[in-house]
């Protein structure tokens, strides 16, 4: 990737900051509060993204955020009301940014024509009162810097005189240029002697400098004038190049540039000073001259007036006896004691960086701090092991510095992965803006609150924690909530409330999604499950089980199935995502009042809780969250299907039961169940099945290995881990095993090697 | 003696863009992130030539220039002003703050040497 | 892999039964004595299981049965030679490491006719040392279904 590139991947980094800004400030906007830093803070974040847009050429990105940004100038000066409609306008402008962002990263396809042009429509109807919309202003203005003519090398910040000379060697025509800057030219630090050195790039100068002030121009101000130079420019280019040396100070000087009548004319000698004449030749190096003026370090340089054109008398302001201050320059403002800034350092760098003070880290070398730090928790639970075994007392000095060591190596885990941890806040962003669209697309009125945004988890889990909870806000307006009309009827508001909320509890982060609708309507999801086949039409089941009865593959419970929640997508889906990040959901609901979605998740991928079990020899790990119950298998309890395949019974449902050892080819004669422990696991489809394995030998956290690094994919097998005595430990695939084991387990393709 | 630029903008986007033109134009760069930072760094590490951002937190860039020039040890440093506003208000005004001169955003980094050029005694 | 015709190479020259072959002697990281591994299920013959090599997962491959010649249960005077194979490492399970040698790329001949096929998949080509008969192996193929995935 080479540096411009890199710059690009940093802007859209950036724009993703903005735009979480963006999203906040707007949101403050809505709740009333719209002060002007608040507007300001609006601005300034749609004004970076054009500004970066405008580096990378990204036009229609740039067009927008134009029509945006000119909106907020509005609004900001005051000139137009920041109301409720126009805040309206800006969170939906916001949206068509952020896929103007999106689609500019090639992330996604172009915005649409038509909702891009609506929005820059109504930004600018509310810009300008109907008026015809202005264009994008993208060229330089007379004032704008315009590019010189010639080319400068990019290695050399001071290129040589010598140059213009070589363009044009025979040219005899030039320019005569009487240039008189007035005292405020001083004041931005313009100087004449670069001016001079300037011209001088454009070829051989003569110089000379009146101190007399001869005004031959009727636009001359007598007052701030005490110098006036001449300066014959043998150079054969248009005037244009001439003027644009003069760009800067144009405004703070009289300039007259007329064509000079073939070759150098001997300049004017004044009768009280002789006129300093430089000749023009390739030894001149005003630029030296000046560097030596200044001392050779203008940055350290304290005198104000130090840097001085070496080749002139130096025209300072203060021997002016016309001007009126010493400081003629910031006069207009020059009361502000600027540097005292009145806003609370708490605001500031809000687009920057979230904390004071921070450093931006490449995830790579994070995630390979992490993964030594798994090896080091590893090697020390084995070196605890080893010295367990050697039979050294627990009070010997090696057990309680071995007991120290833990408890560092434990901290230096939890520190680590604190490193990666982040807020979910990155997610709950996002979710203003879907709630918006849903409540528009189903015509309910939907407050979002959120909480806990600051609550921390591992990236990996806050990247995934995205698409569940979009589903739940989904289902939650769409389902949970009632329309307006029956909400009144219900005696509630019209406007129904959503809250998202997450917070940290035993270990795991917690997501709540609460609403204040309708609440589950038992009999009926009863009915559709029962009418569906999902459970016994005689099935006694609480309300709870009831409630939950919605996470069933299958189950819909939406009559014609709606745009926002439907498309085949479910609660059985969204709790198989969940499932899969070693995740759990559940519902509350109370009828009339809401409904609480609640999922928690593990705060990291890197580690699992598993059950260690052994099956023939073998230590295996199952993942805790697929499992549901494990149970010593009575022979009572046991049948076989077809006088082959056993199934336990379990709940009053009949369960295959997987002798996980023969079925991975650990062994060829199945174990007698009753002398084993079935371990009732559930898949992410919902399936339940009974895995037979040896022994249970207790819970742990394992850290998680894949096995893909240096072999490839096992069947079965999800990962691996490192157990405390160094050995290598499988993780299993409850998946897998149940749903595609179980039909050749009869017949194995493989033996294990002996 | 490389020259030293010392850049002001509240955008990282816009402080690399800056970085790179002016690096491989043979400068020295330091950086600030708003007007206060920016004054700040000033004082503490100086510059031969100023390239300020407008729109910025805490102090926007009349500001910056406002308080660069009540410094005497600046008042005769050069500041440029960088701005996608083309308008002639914001120019006069940054001008009247005291700004040697301006570049227009989106800006190539041959026209953004050679403004800082055109200014660095 | 590392290629370098007219060139000398150091090779690792290691025993199974009573052949000798050799490795090119950069692709080789370590050598260590055998420990049990886990074993993998549903995986062929030749695949001994993994191992923990300070915290990394080495799948472990029996290079005798993987050429098909007969090999017997691994005691602890077996060797590990942990390789760079395509970017991955792997452990490879032989009799002993006996020699390291020094060869010249134009003293390998081809491969005689008289090996089986599945040698002949492995062995890049022989040449002789102080009368010894060595056979120099191409790693590339000691993992078949990573090869598919490289391509």
């Amino acid at each position: 990737m080479d540096a411009f590139e890199a710059i690009k991947a940093t802007f859209f980094q950036e724009c993703d900051e903005l735009l979480a800004e963006l999203e906040s400030k707007l949101m403050l906007l809505e709740q009333g509060q719209t002060d002007l830093e608040t507007i300001n803070a609006v601005f300034r974040a749609v004004h970076s993204v054009k500004g970066g847009a405008g580096a990378f050429g990204l036009e229609a990105l740039v067009r927008f955020a134009h029509v945006f940004e000119t909106l907020m100038d509005e609004l900001r000066a005051g000139r137009k009301p920041c109301d409720t409609v126009t805040i309206k306008t800006l969170l939906r402008a916001s949206d068509v940014l952020a896929d103007h962002i999106q689609a500019a990263q090639g992330l996604a396809p172009p915005v649409d024509e038509e909702r891009s042009a609506g929005l820059v429509h109504e930004l600018e109807l509310l810009t300008h009162g109907g008026e015809a919309p202005p264009v994008v202003e993208e060229d330089e203005d007379d004032f704008g810097f315009v590019p010189m003519a010639f080319d400068v090398p990019l290695d050399e910040p001071l290129p040589s005189l010598g140059e213009p000379e070589a363009v044009a060697p025979e040219a005899q025509t030039g320019w005569r240029i009487l240039f008189k800057p007035h005292g405020r030219m001083y004041g931005s630090a313009n100087e004449a002697g670069l001016l001079l050195r300037e011209l001088g790039r454009l070829g051989p100068i003569t110089v000379s400098v009146d101190d007399s002030a001869l005004p031959t121009l009727d636009v001359l101000v007598a007052e701030d004038g005490y110098l006036t130079w001449t300066i014959d420019l043998t150079a054969a280019i248009e005037e244009k190049v001439v003027r644009e040396v003069f760009d800067f100070v144009e405004a703070d000087c009289d300039l007259t540039i007329s064509p000079l009548g073939g070759g150098a004319e001997p300049v004017l000698a004044f009768e009280d000073e002789p006129p300093a004449v430089l000749p023009a030749s390739d030894e001149l190096d005003i630029a030296a001259l000046l560097a030596k003026a200044a001392g050779g370090a203008p940055a350290a340089e304290p005198a104000p007036v130090a840097v001085a054109p070496a080749p002139a008398p130096e025209p300072e302001p203060e021997p002016a006896p016309a001007a009126p201050a010493p400081a003629p320059a910031p006069a207009p403002v020059a009361a502000a004691p600027a540097p005292v800034a009145p806003i609370p350092p708490a605001q500031v760098a809000a687009p920057v960086a979230p904390a004071p003070v921070t450093i931006r880290v490449d995830l790579d070398r994070v995630d390979r701090l992490i993964n030594v730090v798994g090896e080091l928790v590893i090697q020390q639970a084995m070196l605890s092991q080893r010295v367990l075994e050697s039979g050294l007392a627990r009070s010997s000095g090696i057990a309680l510095g071995l007991e120290d060591l833990e408890l560092l190596t434990r901290e230096i885990q939890d520190s680590v992965m604190a490193i990666r941890a982040q807020p979910v806040k990155s997610v709950f962003q996002r979710m203003p803006r879907l709630v918006r669209e849903v409540a528009d697309m189903v015509s309910k009125q939907v407050r979002l609150v959120t909480a806990g945004e600051d609550t921390e988890v591992d990236k990996t889990v806050v990247e995934r924690l995205a698409e569940p909870i979009t589903h739940m806000l989904r289902n939650a307006i769409d389902h949970g909530l009632e329309t307006p009309d029956e909400r009144v009827a219900a005696g509630k508001t019209a406007e129904g409330t959503v809250r998202l909320a997450a917070l940290h509890r035993s270990g795991r982060i917690v997501i709540e999604i609460s609403d204040d609708g309708r609440g589950i309507n038992r009999e009926r999801v009863k009915k559709i499950a029962i009418d569906k086949g999902l459970v016994a039409p005689d099935a006694a089941l609480t309300d709870e089980q009831i409630d939950n009865l919605i996470f069933l593959p299958g189950f819909s419970t939406a009559a014609v199935v709606s745009d926002i929640s439907g498309r085949g997508v479910g609660m059985d889906v969204v709790k198989r995502s969940i499932q899969a990040l070693g995740g759990r959901i559940s519902i509350s609901s109370v009828p009339g009042k809401g409904s609480t979605f609640t999922l928690s998740l593990p705060l990291t991928l890197a580690v699992l809780d598993g059950m260690v079990v052994s099956a023939a020899d073998q230590i295996l790990i199952a993942p805790l969250p697929a499992i549901v119950e494990s149970l010593t298998p009575q022979e009572g309890d046991l049948h076989y299907v077809g006088g082959v395949d056993p199934v336990i019974r379990f709940r009053d449902r009949f369960l295959p039961l997987i002798d996980v050892a023969m079925t991975m080819g650990f062994r060829d004669t199945p174990v007698v169940p009753s002398e084993g422990v079935a371990v009732v696991v559930e898949t992410e489809g919902g399936q339940q099945a009974a895995l037979l394995f040896d022994a249970i030998q207790g819970q742990r956290q394992v850290v998680i290995k894949s096995l893909e690094t240096n072999y490839q994919q096992v069947e079965g097998i999800a990962a691996a881990t490192i157990l405390g005595d160094g050995r290598v430990a499988l993780i299993l695939d409850v998946d897998v095993l149940v749903t595609d084991m179980r039909r050749r387990s009869s017949r194995p393709d493989f033996k294990l090697a002996s | 003696m490389k020259k030293t630029v010392l850049t002001i903008d509240d955008s990282r986007t816009m402080r690399d863009m800056l970085l790179m033109a002016l690096e491989d134009a043979g400068y020295t760069v330091i950086q600030a992130v708003d007007g206060i930072d920016g004054l700040e760094t000033l004082a503490a590490q100086g510059a031969d030539v100023v390239i300020t951002d407008i729109n910025m937190p805490r102090m926007d860039g009349f500001g910056f220039i406002e308080g660069m020039r009540a410094d005497p040890n600046h008042r005769t440093t050069p500041c440029l002003v960088l701005t996608t506003e083309s308008d002639a208000e914001k120019k006069a005004r940054a001008r009247a703050a005291g700004a040697t001169g301006w570049i227009v955003k989106p800006f190539d980094p041959v026209k953004l040497v050679d403004a800082v050029r055109r200014v660095a005694a | 892999m590392t290629e370098a015709n007219d060139s000398q190479r150091e090779l690792i020259a290691f025993r199974i039964g009573r052949q000798e072959f050799c490795v090119d002697i950069m692709s080789v990281r370590e050598i260590r004595g055998w420990t049990p591994a886990t074993p993998l299920p549903r995986s062929p013959g030749y695949m001994k299981g993994v191992i923990n090599l300070r915290g990394t997962v080495l799948p472990i491959i029996d290079l005798g049965a993987r050429f098909g010649l007969e090999t017997s249960e691994p005691t602890a005077r077996h060797v590990i030679m942990v390789a760079h194979i395509g970017g991955r490492m792997v452990g490879l399970l032989v009799d002993a490491v006996s020699d390291i040698l020094e060869m010249n790329e134009a003293s390998v001949q081809p491969t005689p006719d008289v090996a089986s096929d599945q040698v002949k998949t492995f062995v890049k080509g022989i040449f002789s040392i102080d009368g010894r008969m060595i056979s120099l192996i191409e790693l590339d193929h000691i993992l078949p279904h990573i090869e598919a995935e490289a391509a």
